[in-house]
């Protein structure tokens, strides 16, 4: 007995390595906590409209005259900016068009390349990965699915399938450069992702100026793709839900069962949970890291393909938005679980469906989602602050990690 | 005693044992892109090198050199530099300094002269092109100096784009309120420590993955200063924008220094804060290498466990080093809005903070080095910028890459070994 515990104490947190820890720490967290998270983000992100509203500025002026003038400014500013972003990712009953009402399928059209590359960070992240390098396997699927879908004229079904296949090997040749940088030299995967970010959006600029830019047009823009090959809308021409979304679904899937059900999701986890025992297992570690990469850059440039041959039709520099760094925060509040990533998702389609209409409809910036989403994160990540801020007791989770 | 006895020689022998021929076969690759680029496909004419403008004090003559011949001089150059490179891994298990460093000069001139004689009009101005990349240069040094002090005691930091941007518009609006500048670089290093404090207080004490911090942090920044711009520096009183008028900080040419060709204008006419960087780069150099408060850094940053035994109190350690950190990258960031351009716009470090990331690998975290790889990618950066009016061989998003793309050679092992602190990253758990 006492040999076991000479050998297992001098192992401490020190020596573990950063994925297994983070995947632990994800893991081990409870849905209350997630809960709580978004409730207090929201509420920071409440005060921050409401200190920045002039309306509450003025009333505060008179704060002892009549403290409920201030407290129903800050009520009416918050629950406005608040209302509109609820109604703009639902059902706004306000709107002029009925389109317009139902903006609750904007939330699926936006959560769909957040699914798709969502998933992407999860799997790399379960097998102890960070792949940071989202957004440049987005915008190479997308460049690669662009150069199919307007380069070549195929008969329907099969131009959309070899969009989708190009945009796949896009990813996962960007992803795998990764992987087998992280194999073979042991190059760290965090720095090797955030460079070929920017070295995808370089080369797609360079490429928009000479191989794919449109003849007609003067600015670093692609041809529009082939009617063939775009992704055929799901609920006709007056929304632009696309069968992208049924491609994500099926990705939530497949990961799913990849990362549950199969033999290489079940080396993907044990490498994620602790490299060397997998090493001694007889685990080959180093194609575990090019595989996983090159699966999660596939991911990622599917993600790609629902931009291109869902929303956007062309190509620009633009093409990712801020899709690759949100899924990172996707994937983390999804807990690195594929439907848990799923849901995280359709919050994050909500707030960007959502915050767009809060821009209009109540004047409050759409950056406040990134402040919320952020805050949302932090929160997720270090429990014993929610912990501590609502009083709860961590008993479960020493024996649950135990 | 025993205990170095029992350590040294196995480190002896990993030095024999490993021998690493990337750098040899990058070299060897590089050589011959000098041949076939240089030489081969090399312009004909010359390649023009102004070295000083009109008005001042002293008139260099231009600096002509034929594209052509210079070229083969730097292709062969190149190739016996490669040569002798892989001779002494095959003879000695390791490259001396001096091939390195010649080699990567005499490419990088060589690169200069392919370039600027291609270019239509075949001549460059020296000045312009070292003070435009100051304006790059700066704020990179200050990040990649954030980083180092960061990541030598075992924090990585991600966040330094968020430390900028946060410097940048805190800088702008205090600046503006108070219509001081001082005020305004003060609070910018305010800001700085700010966002540091989070990073420290959610990787230290939280001990949440530092990567995801740092990442969070960057969104979390770009959305508050993406907020706070529209909501309070947009405000109009009489059709201006009164938060987002800083006062500048004006430039302090230094006497009969700031005369000298290239050097001075570089070098001897900056603001404040250029001075200020200059000497924090050699104190940080110094503070690091040569004094018992670099030493306890690196010795957290290395090895924690054995610093905490020593009785060096590693958190802390951590904490004072992030924060200090913050203020650095704080104040890099007031260059954008008290210096470089006179007012904040939305996300307007552009992805800098990253590229100092960047220098700081690329410059080993090292002070001196981190500045000096900060200095190269501004030139490339701003040589970018003057290339695209000059029409190029090359296209000028290739310059673009050429950070990002040594980063990922230098982190793979190809250009020298670029180690992190061994702790680096770690949390440091008492126990």
């Amino acid at each position: 007995m006492s040999e076991t515990q000479k050998v297992k104490d001098p192992t401490p947190p020190v020596k573990e390595s950063q994925g297994s820890q983070v995947v632990r720490e994800i893991m081990s967290g409870n849905a209350v906590i997630s809960v709580l998270a978004v409730v207090v983000a929201l509420v920071i992100g409440g005060i921050l409209i409401a200190v920045t509203d002039p309306r509450v500025s003025t009333a505060s002026g008179y704060f002892f005259a009549d403290p409920g003038a201030t407290f129903s400014a800050i009520w009416s500013s918050v629950s406005e900016a608040y209302g509109a972003l609820w109604r703009g990712a639902t059902y706004d009953p306000t709107a002029r068009t009925w389109q317009g009402q139902l903006g609750i399928f904007e939330t699926l059209t936006f959560a769909t390349p957040l699914i798709l590359s969502g998933l992407a960070v999860t799997l790399a992240f379960r097998a102890g990965l960070f792949n940071i390098g989202a957004q440049g396997q987005i915008i190479l699927g997308a460049a690669f699915a662009g150069a199919v879908g307007f380069g070549m004229h195929l008969p329907p079904v099969i131009h959309l399938l070899a969009v989708i296949l190009a945009g796949a090997i896009g990813g996962a040749i960007w992803g795998g450069i990764a992987g087998f940088l992280k194999a073979k030299t042991g190059a760290h995967e965090v720095i090797v992702t955030i460079m070929l970010n920017y070295i995808a959006i370089s080369l797609v600029l360079y490429l928009l100026k000479n191989q794919l830019k449109d003849p007609t047009s003067t600015n670093p823009i692609s041809p529009q793709m082939d009617a063939n090959a775009m992704f055929p809308l799901l609920l006709g021409p007056n929304f632009r839900v696309h069968a992208g979304l049924i491609v994500a679904i099926l990705a939530v899937i497949g990961v799913g069962w990849l990362l549950n059900r199969s033999t290489l999701g079940f080396e993907y986890r044990a490498i994620g949970a602790n490299p060397k025992a997998a090493r001694t297992a007889g685990m080959l570690v180093s194609r575990g890291y090019i595989t996983v990469m090159l699966i999660s850059g596939a991911l990622a440039g599917l993600a790609g393909v629902a931009q291109i041959a869902g929303t956007e039709k062309s190509l620009d520099s633009e093409i990712a938005g801020s899709i690759g760094f949100d899924a990172i925060t996707v994937a983390l509040l999804g807990r690195s679980k594929p439907w848990g990533t799923f849901f995280a998702a359709l919050l994050f389609g909500a707030f960007k469906a959502g915050g767009t209409s809060m821009a209009v409809n109540a004047d409050v910036s759409i950056d406040i989602v990134a402040v919320v989403q952020s805050l949302i994160v932090l929160f997720i990540a270090a429990p014993p602050l929610i912990r501590s801020i609502f009083r709860i007791k961590a008993a479960r989770r020493e024996g649950a990690s135990a | 005693m025993s205990v170095t006895a029992n350590i040294l020689p196995s480190k002896v022998v990993d030095r024999v044992a490993v021998r690493s021929w990337k750098t040899p076969i990058l070299f060897g690759a590089l050589a011959l892109f000098a041949v076939v680029v240089f030489v081969l496909l090399g312009p004909s004419g010359h390649a023009t090198f102004r070295l000083s403008q009109e008005g001042d004090a002293w008139q260099v003559p231009n600096l002509v050199l034929p594209a052509k011949v210079f070229g083969i001089i730097v292709a062969v150059v190149c190739v016996l530099l490669a040569a002798q490179s892989y001779r002494q891994m095959k003879n000695d298990g390791r490259i001396a300094k001096w091939v390195t460093m010649t080699f990567t000069v005499a490419f990088v001139i060589g690169l200069m002269v392919w370039i600027i004689g291609g270019t239509k009009t075949q001549n460059i101005t020296l000045v312009g092109l070292f003070t435009g990349a100051m304006l790059i240069t700066t704020p990179l040094v200050f990040g990649s100096l954030s980083g180092v002090l960061c990541e030598r005691s075992g924090v990585i930091n991600i966040a330094i784009e968020g430390q900028l941007l946060a410097g940048a518009f805190t800088a702008s609006l205090v600046s503006s309120i108070t219509h001081n500048a001082f005020a305004g670089l003060f609070a910018a290093a305010v800001a700085g420590v700010f966002v540091s404090f989070l990073l420290a207080a959610f990787s230290i004490k939280y001990v949440v993955n530092q990567i995801i911090v740092g990442v969070v942090l960057n969104v979390l920044v770009s959305g508050l200063t993406g907020f706070l711009f529209e909501k309070i520096m947009k405000i109009k009183v009489d059709g201006v924008t009164i938060y987002n008028q800083p006062a500048q900080l004006p430039d302090l040419p230094i006497p009969f220094l700031s005369e000298i060709p290239v050097i001075g204008p570089t070098l001897f006419r900056q603001s404040i804060i250029g001075y200020f960087m200059l000497i924090l780069v050699a104190a940080l150099w110094f503070g690091l290498f040569r004094t018992r408060w670099g030493l306890r850094i690196r010795a957290v940053g290395e090895h924690p466990m054995a610093a905490d035994t020593v009785g060096i109190n590693v958190n802390r350690t951590r904490f004072l080093n992030v924060l200090a950190g913050g203020a650095v990258a704080g104040i890099g960031g007031a260059y954008f809005t008290l210096v470089a351009v006179s007012s904040f716009s939305k996300d307007m470090t552009g992805g800098l903070g990253f590229i100092a990331l960047a220098a700081l690998i690329f410059g080993r975290w090292n002070p001196i080095g981190a500045a000096l790889a900060a200095l190269l990618f501004g030139v490339a950066g701003n040589l970018q910028s003057i290339l695209s009016l000059a029409g190029t061989p090359i296209d000028g998003q290739f310059l673009a890459m050429l950070p990002y793309a040594l980063t990922i050679l230098a982190v793979s092992g190809f250009v020298g070994k670029s180690r992190a602190p061994a702790a680096d990253g770690e949390p440091y758990v008492k126990g």
